[in-house]
């Protein structure tokens, strides 16, 4: 049976192209590798060269022809034994669209899977506040570095295959303290210093997950795991995706992140919104030590890449823990921190200090604020917000980061869309202002959010 | 180059040379039916063939042992073939369909076994090196004398991630294996006009780690120097650098008119160093096997490839559902 020698396809993007020059002639014998013609693609003159081997019988399509279709048969090529004459009815016409591949476009284009929201309804979401622990268990003063501290030694405890390595961690106990200990209690094998290279150390991070071990990688602080983040982003959140399932890359990058006092541009980011934007990762940002604690165990028990942002200002602020032999918060639950009727106010990480305060100064005016402490950003508790939003009909969120694409106006999109009904005023975002963080005490100060802000959004939003 | 040694009888049976050769040929038709289906709009992206550069994969393949793991770049087809992968899988893959080792969702670039111990396929380049000695360094971490293969190219080689990998593998004396397949051209720029000193496997001298040029179209210089690599790591002595000058015939990806180089050049390759027809030499030559024998593999191989193109046609796309399943894992 004669081989029909089609126009081939060589690019992504070419449909059609130029037969620009046969190389061979019919009665030629070409082998594998050959080339047999030059052809014009929407990009590049390309050499084409032959599959089989055998005898070129006839040629279709003359040279200088241009816009052959791909697919279209150009020669046909006879195998030893074969002559032109079993060449049969071969037309130089492209296949017809839709016979083969071409019609399943049309099927799937009504948006079951949910990524297009239905522009109905929505609908009115329960309230749901479940304490993170039982009533009456015994509570004990920590702070967010003792509890950081007690999570990873707790969870090495437990699981040998968890490990730390990062810039200090070991010997020097941390540069903000937090593995203090461990290399003690486990030793170098389990708690590695790393050299200042936080593209290698967290790609070989990545890839001990890959072998069977439970890396925590922590970063001197988030700014400098933008010279990582190609392996956080491609390497651990997609692999699971890529390899349709058969991989998962069970790892933790954690370290301080947003501004910490007066380190200025490079030293003060926030990556909330960054890291929350990619399908693949879990992302957490504490506020409290019990939050800290138990999220921080939750995080290093999952079988996924998670992005733990931690603060330096709160590392020695205490908050109450509770005792517990194993305390976990699960991640994607939102924490009701304060219950009110008046408005809104969600935030996360140190955003917390200021809407807690905010709280407390406008129930002085009779304004009685729901607090909502997001904990995770990635997956979001959006019951939690809507259905507060349903019951106090307006909402302001605060966030240290830039305000350009910030969670606040992530949320402000959801809430347009789960709760337009239900708002009586604009939602309101305090942020970060829209500047490189200066080092100025005063510009620094401006640069962040502030409780002021967080005091005139809620008045606006209440039309006080 | 260097240039390949014609005097010494080579240490190697007869079954073991039909094997490279087998496995050779393996790849390059299934590279070749690759590059068909790519022209007939069945496989579409990037696609990058190994044509050229299969004694590199199967020399050191023959190296490993049970346990032992690879990463490479996004030019894997050679690599995950040689490493016992289902070519129906592979080339489903290809084709973005049900069957393919990803399910259809990796393509080319991304695929992964964990069966066989082939951790991908990856787009980014250099980016597989650090994830590699991450891999060797949880086998040290085990207590146990596994060895991971890390593959990377010559335009990887200029990456800052691997001189941090070389790097951490030296002082935490990482078994690994990193073999640089040196095929002269980093996409369309040649090592001269990219790379300020010609031997890449000298930099591994700075951190201490020890490297060797090795003629990688010689399927059997390419086994002795992997042997040596691997004994090396597997005796707790840290990482090895192997610099395999090869070549490959095709352009970068399918869209590469590769207007960087001369057809004569390829040709010349073809003619003079080619692999395949290296080991076809020695097996004739040496009454190994007759042209009958070396027949009836390129039969079998035929039908294995041909096999690999209807399964990759018939296998169905993916379920729509499967646009949302694999994001994350159940905690």
């Amino acid at each position: 049976m004669p081989t029909e020698i089609l126009m081939p396809a060589l690019s992504p993007t070419m449909e059609e192209g130029t037969l620009a020059k046969w190389l061979v002639k019919e009665g030629d014998t070409v082998n594998s590798g050959d080339i047999m013609a030059e052809i014009e693609t929407d990009k590049a003159t390309m050499e084409f060269e032959a599959v089989d081997e055998g005898t070129i019988g006839k040629i279709l399509i003359e040279e200088g022809t241009e816009g052959v279709k791909v697919n279209t048969p150009i020669a046909v090529l006879l195998e030893e034994g074969e002559s032109a004459d079993d060449i049969g009815e071969i037309s130089a016409e492209p296949p017809e669209s839709g016979d083969d591949d071409g019609g399943e476009e049309k099927e799937d284009s009504s948006a079951e899977d949910g990524s297009a929201p239905a522009p109905s309804a929505p609908a009115k979401v329960a309230q749901n506040i479940e304490p993170d622990w039982p009533e009456g268990t015994e509570m004990k003063k920590m702070t967010v570095r003792e509890a950081l501290n007690s999570a990873m030694a707790e969870e090495m405890r437990n699981d040998d295959t968890v490990f730390i390595m990062g810039e200090e961690v070991a010997e020097y106990q941390g540069a903000y303290k937090i593995t203090q200990g461990l290399l003690d209690e486990f030793g170098a094998r389990r708690v590695i210093d790393t050299p200042i290279t936080e593209h290698g150390f967290a790609g070989i991070g990545v890839g001990a997950s890959w072998g069977g071990l439970k890396p925590i990688v922590e970063f001197m602080t988030w700014n400098f795991a933008m010279q990582a983040i190609d392996q956080i982003i491609n390497s651990a959140a997609k692999t699971l995706y890529m390899s349709g399932g058969q991989m998962g890359s069970p790892i933790v990058f954690r370290g301080p992140n947003g501004a910490a006092a007066r380190v200025a541009a490079q030293h003060s980011q926030d990556y909330a919104a960054w890291y929350s934007h990619v399908p693949g990762l879990k992302v957490i940002q504490p506020y409290t030590a019990a939050d800290a604690k138990g999220l921080l165990k939750s995080a290093i028990r999952d079988p996924n890449p998670v992005v733990f942002l931690e603060n330096e200002i709160l590392y020695g602020k205490s908050f109450e823990v509770p005792v517990l032999d194993d305390f976990t918060i699960p991640i994607g639950k939102a924490r009701v921190a304060r219950e009110g009727t008046d408005v809104t106010i969600v935030s996360f990480g140190i955003g917390m200090t200021y809407a807690m305060e905010a709280a407390e100064k406008l129930a002085e005016d009779g304004i009685e604020a729901e607090v909502i402490d997001l904990r995770s950003l990635r997956p979001l508790d959006y019951d939690t917000v809507i259905a507060s939003v349903q019951k106090t009909n307006r909402c302001v969120t605060v966030e240290e980061g830039f305000p350009v694409c910030s969670i606040g106006n992530h949320l402000s999109a959801i809430l347009m869309q789960r709760a337009f009904d239900w708002l009586d005023a604009p939602v309101i975002n305090c942020t970060g202002k829209d500047v490189p963080m200066p080092y100025a005490a005063n510009l620094e100060k401006l640069a962040l959010t502030s409780t002021a802000e967080v005091l005139d959004a809620v008045k606006q939003v209440t039309y006080r | 180059m260097a240039t390949r040694k014609k005097s010494a009888k080579p240490n190697v049976s007869a079954d073991e040379l039909k094997q490279y050769y087998r496995d050779m040929l393996l790849i390059r038709r299934f590279e070749e039916k690759a590059g068909q289906l790519y022209g007939m709009g069945l496989i579409g992206g990037f696609c990058h063939l190994y044509i050229g550069q299969e004694a590199v994969v199967v020399g050191l393949e023959s190296a490993a042992e049970e346990g032992d793991k690879r990463v490479t770049t996004y030019r894997d087809h050679g690599h995950m073939l040689a490493c016992g992968m289902d070519p129906n899988g592979v080339m489903a893959e290809l084709t973005g369909r049900e069957g393919g080792y990803s399910k259809g969702k990796g393509g080319s670039m991304h695929m992964f076994s964990k069966e066989k111990d082939f951790y991908g396929g990856h787009g980014i380049v250099g980016a597989n090196v650090p994830l590699g000695a991450g891999l060797a360094l949880a086998d040290q971490y085990k207590g146990n004398d596994r060895v991971t293969f890390t593959y990377f190219g010559d335009g990887a080689a200029n990456q800052g991630q691997v001189y941090e990998t070389f790097n951490m593998a030296a002082v935490w004396k990482l078994p690994v294996v990193f073999v640089i397949e040196n095929n002269q051209y980093a996409m369309g720029t040649s090592m001269k006009r990219s790379t300020s000193t010609p031997d890449i496997h000298t930099r591994g001298e700075a951190f201490g780690i020890p490297g060797e040029a090795v003629d990688g179209m010689d399927v059997l210089a390419v086994r002795d120097a992997g042997k040596k690599a691997v004994d090396h790591c597997r005796a707790g002595k840290g990482p090895y650098i192997l610099e395999l000058m090869t070549y490959r015939y095709r352009g970068h990806s399918m869209s590469d008119p590769a207007k960087y180089r001369t057809r004569e050049e390829v040709q010349k390759m073809r003619d003079e160093k080619d692999c395949i027809e290296h080991v076809r030499d020695l097996l004739l030559s040496g009454k190994h096997a007759t042209e009958d024998d070396l027949k009836a593999i390129d039969k079998e191989i035929k039908g294995i490839v041909n096999g690999a193109a209807e399964f990759s046609k018939e296998s169905p796309e993916p379920a729509v559902d499967e646009l949302w399943t694999d994001i994350v894992r159940e905690a």
